[in-house]
C-alpha cells in the first residue's frame, strides 16, 4: 500500500517514518554518548576541580557549572518540544510527537535541577535557600508549565490525540515564556531594586567560562541521547506488530 | 481505482483508520451519489462511528481521502450524542440549531415537530422528554435543514415501532427526492434499495494501517 | 459568522437564564475566598489595604477558573459540540463566540462586584476606577488563556484541577500588571503603562487564543 496525499518531498516523510528514525537514531546514539561523556567529564572535572575560585563567591560559585547548563536546557528543550510539536501537526508526523513527548520529562528533570541547584547557590550567596529572584521565579513558572504538558500527556489515553494536544500546549507556553519572563523581571525590579543576580558576573576569565561551555555542550549531548532513547522506546512500543521491527536485528537479538 | 459517477456526491478513496495504534480498517472505497441509501455495517469495534465521523469531517483522515466531485454537497450528520440542550425547549433548541448555518421560523419549526409526531410538545424542555421523543426532536432537524447528505449513527436507537416505520419513509422520501443517506444500525431496514458496505471485511489481520510500511 | 456567533451567544446566555446558579456560584465563590482572607490573615486595615490588590486579582483569577471548566464540557457531553465545529465556519470564530458568552456571565459581574469587595478589603477609594479598568481589560485575557485550558480537557476526565495546572503559569503576566496597577493607583501614581500593557496582553491574546483553542477542540 502506498501513499499518494502527502504533499511533502518523500525524504522529508522518510525522516518520519518510524523505521527510518529507529535506523538513524540507532546509528547516531552512540556518538552522543560518547560526545556527552566526554564533555560532561572534561567540563565538570575542569570546573568542579581546576578553574579558580572566585573572588567573591569563593568555591560555591563551582555550582555553576551544574546549574547554568541545566537552566539553559530547560528553556531550550521546552523550545524542542513545542518545534517538534509544530511539525507533528503541520506535517502529521509520528516521529514528531513522539520526540516531543520524550523532551517533557528530561526538560522537567533539568528544570528540577537547575531549581534545586539555584536553591543550594542561594544559601551561601543570599543566605537563603529560597529567594523571590526574577531567574528563579521564572524558572519556577517553567516548571509549572512542564507539570501541565506532562499532566495533559498523561491525562490523554490515546496517543496521537495526546501528541497535538501536548504539542499545541507546548506552543501557546513557548510563545509566552518571553512574556512571562518579561513580567517576572519586571516585577522583580519592582518589588526587590537591590537583588543581586547569581549570574549575571561582568566578565569571567576564560578559564572559568571554557569549562561552563563544555558542560552546557555536553547537557546538549545527553539531552539528544536521552530524547533518541526514550524515542527508539516509543517507537517499539507503538510498532510492535510492524513486520520492519521484528525482522530489525536490535529487537530480534540476532 | 473505481470510475466516479457522474452524479456522485462524495467519494471515499482509499481510506484507513488507526486508532491507538490499533488498525480499525483500511482500503475502504465508496462513493454516494444521490437517492444512494448506504447502510454501513459491521461489528462492535470495527469504526462505524469513526467512518461516519470521518465523512462528517469530525475527525482529521489519516490515509485516504474523501472527495466531493461536484459541489460541496450539504451534510448533516446526527450521532450518538443528540446535541440537543436540556434546559431548553425542542423549538429552541432546534432554532439554535439550524440558526449555526441558516434561519428558520417558528412556524417552519412547529411543522417539523409535528411531522416527527411532537405536535403539542414544542414548549417543552428536552429535559421532560423521553429518551424517543428526544430521538425525535433531533430527526425533526433533517426536516428543517435542507442537506444532501444524511449522515446518521444508530437512528433508530430508542424509538418505538412507530417511530422506525417513520423513519424509514422519511429516508425513502429523502433519496427519492435526490438526496442520500449513510447510516449504521444494527436491525436490518425493510426499504430497498439499500447498498450494504460491511466494515467487517476491512479489518486488516493485524498490522497497522500501512503509514510505516515505508 | 457574525450570525453564527450570535447564534452561540444568545444561546449560551440563554442556557444562563435557565439556570442561573451558573452565573451565581462563581460570584459567590469570589466573595467567600475574598472573605475568607481577613480571617486568615488579620482584619486590620493596614494589613488588608496593602494586600487587596493581589488578593482580588488572585480571586478574580479563581473564580474565572472555575467556571472556565465547564465552557465546552457540557456541550461536548450532549453533542451540541459536534454540531458547533460541524457549522461551515472556523473553530476560532465558535471559540470566540464562546468566550465572549463566558465573560458576559462570568467576568462582566465580577467587574461589577468588585467596588463592593474592595471596600471589605480597605482598598483606598481611588484605586477603585482603576481596579475595575484593569479588570475590564485582564478578565478577557484570563478567559481567553483559559478557553485554550478548556478545550483540552474537554474530553478528559476530571479536567478541572487538570485545567487549573494547564492555565495557572499562563496567566501570571496578567496578575503581575493587573495588580501592580492597582497598586500604583493606591499609592497615587499614573497607570497609564499597567493599562497599555494589560491592553496589549488582550490583542495578543485576542490573536493567538481562539485559533489554539479551536485546533484543541477539532482534535
Amino acid at each position: 500500500m502506498t501513499q499518494s496525499s502527502w504533499r511533502m518531498p518523500r525524504w522529508f516523510h522518510q525522516m518520519g517514518s518510524p523505521k527510518w528514525f529507529y535506523d538513524f537514531s540507532g546509528k547516531m546514539q552512540p556518538w552522543f554518548a560518547v560526545l556527552a561523556l566526554l564533555l560532561l567529564s572534561w567540563g565538570m572535572a575542569w570546573g568542579l576541580a581546576f578553574a579558580p575560585a572566585d573572588y567573591q563567591q569563593g568555591n560555591s560559585f563551582r555550582i555553576m557549572y551544574v546549574h547554568v547548563p541545566a537552566a539553559i536546557l530547560s528553556q531550550s528543550i521546552f523550545i524542542g518540544m513545542a518545534v517538534a510539536g509544530a511539525i507533528g501537526i503541520v506535517w502529521k508526523m509520528k516521529v514528531a510527537f513522539m520526540v516531543a513527548r520524550s523532551c517533557i520529562s528530561i526538560g522537567a528533570s533539568f528544570t528540577l535541577i537547575a531549581l534545586l541547584t539555584g536553591a543550594i547557590w542561594g544559601k551561601p550567596t543570599w543566605g537563603a535557600y529560597w529567594v523571590w529572584d526574577a531567574r528563579l521565579t521564572s524558572t519556577l513558572v517553567l516548571l509549572f508549565l512542564y507539570a501541565g504538558v506532562m499532566a495533559l500527556n498523561q491525562a490523554i489515553t490515546e496517543r496521537q490525540i495526546a501528541g497535538k494536544a501536548t504539542a499545541i500546549l507546548a506552543i501557546v507556553g513557548t510563545i509566552n515564556i518571553p512574556i512571562i519572563k518579561y513580567s517576572v523581571e519586571w516585577w522583580n525590579t519592582l518589588h526587590q531594586a537591590s537583588s543581586f543576580s547569581l549570574t549575571q558576573k561582568p566578565s569571567m576569565p576564560a578559564e572559568m567560562y571554557m569549562p561552563l561551555l563544555l558542560t552546557v555542550l555536553g547537557s546538549y549531548c545527553l539531552f539528544v541521547l536521552v530524547v533518541l532513547i526514550r524515542t527508539r522506546t516509543q517507537i517499539i512500543e507503538t510498532q510492535s506488530h510492524a513486520s520492519w521491527l521484528m525482522q530489525h536485528k536490535d529487537v530480534s537479538g540476532a | 481505482m473505481s470510475s466516479i459517477p457522474t452524479s456522485s456526491l462524495l467519494c471515499v478513496n482509499d481510506l484507513a483508520c488507526e486508532r491507538d495504534s490499533r488498525c480499525l480498517f483500511s482500503g475502504v472505497n465508496f462513493s454516494i451519489a444521490a437517492g444512494d441509501l448506504w447502510h454501513l455495517k459491521g461489528h462492535n469495534g470495527s469504526g462505524k462511528t469513526t467512518l461516519l465521523r470521518l465523512v462528517a469531517g469530525l475527525h482529521p483522515i489519516d490515509v485516504g481521502t474523501i472527495s466531493h466531485p461536484s459541489t460541496h454537497a450539504k451534510i448533516i450528520y446526527l450521532g450518538h450524542k443528540l446535541g440537543l440542550k436540556e434546559q431548553l425547549s425542542a423549538d429552541e433548541n432546534l432554532a439554535w440549531l439550524v440558526g449555526l448555518e441558516s434561519s428558520s421560523t417558528q412556524q417552519e419549526r412547529y411543522a417539523a415537530l409535528e411531522k416527527v409526531g411532537l405536535k403539542g410538545y414544542e414548549e417543552n424542555t428536552i429535559a421532560t422528554l423521553s429518551a424517543g421523543q428526544r430521538r425525535r426532536v433531533a430527526l425533526a432537524r433533517l426536516h428543517l435543514c435542507k442537506a444532501d447528505i444524511w449522515l446518521l449513527d444508530e437512528p433508530f436507537t430508542a424509538l418505538d415501532q412507530q417511530g422506525v416505520e417513520d423513519e424509514e419513509s422519511w429516508l425513502r422520501q429523502h433519496t427519492l427526492s435526490g438526496g442520500a443517506v449513510l447510516m449504521t444500525s444494527h436491525q436490518n431496514l425493510s426499504i430497498q434499495p439499500v447498498k450494504v458496505l460491511d466494515l467487517s471485511h476491512y479489518t486488516p489481520a493485524k498490522t497497522s494501517c500501512s503509514s510505516s510500511a515505508l | 459568522m457574525i450570525n453564527f456567533m450570535l447564534v452561540i451567544i444568545r444561546r449560551d446566555l440563554l442556557l444562563v437564564a435557565r439556570r442561573p446558579a451558573e452565573l451565581i456560584n462563581p460570584l459567590v465563590f469570589f466573595v467567600l475566598v475574598v472573605a475568607l482572607f481577613p480571617l486568615g490573615v488579620s482584619p486590620e486595615a493596614s494589613v488588608l489595604s496593602q494586600a487587596a490588590a493581589g488578593v482580588i486579582w488572585v480571586s478574580a483569577m479563581l473564580a474565572t477558573l472555575l467556571s472556565l471548566e465547564l465552557l465546552f464540557k457540557l456541550d461536548y457531553d450532549d453533542g451540541s459540540l459536534e454540531q458547533l465545529l460541524l457549522a461551515p465556519y472556523p473553530a476560532w470564530s465558535l471559540v470566540l463566540a464562546k468566550v465572549i458568552a463566558h465573560w458576559l456571565v462570568s467576568g462582566l459581574p465580577l467587574i461589577l462586584l468588585s467596588p463592593l469587595i474592595a471596600n471589605l478589603l480597605f482598598l483606598p477609594t481611588q484605586a477603585i476606577p482603576t481596579l475595575m479598568l484593569s479588570l475590564l481589560l485582564g478578565t478577557p485575557t484570563l478567559s481567553l488563556f483559559g478557553a485554550i485550558g478548556a478545550a483540552l480537557v474537554t474530553g478528559v476526565r476530571g479536567g478541572g484541577i487538570l485545567l487549573t495546572l494547564l492555565i495557572l503559569p499562563l496567566y501570571v503576566p496578567v496578575i503581575i500588571f493587573g495588580a501592580a496597577a492597582v497598586v500604583a493607583a493606591s499609592q497615587g501614581m499614573a497607570v497609564d503603562g499597567y493599562m497599555a500593557l494589560l491592553a496589549a496582553m488582550l490583542v495578543f491574546a485576542l490573536m493567538i487564543t481562539p485559533w489554539a483553542a479551536g485546533a484543541a477542540l477539532k482534535l
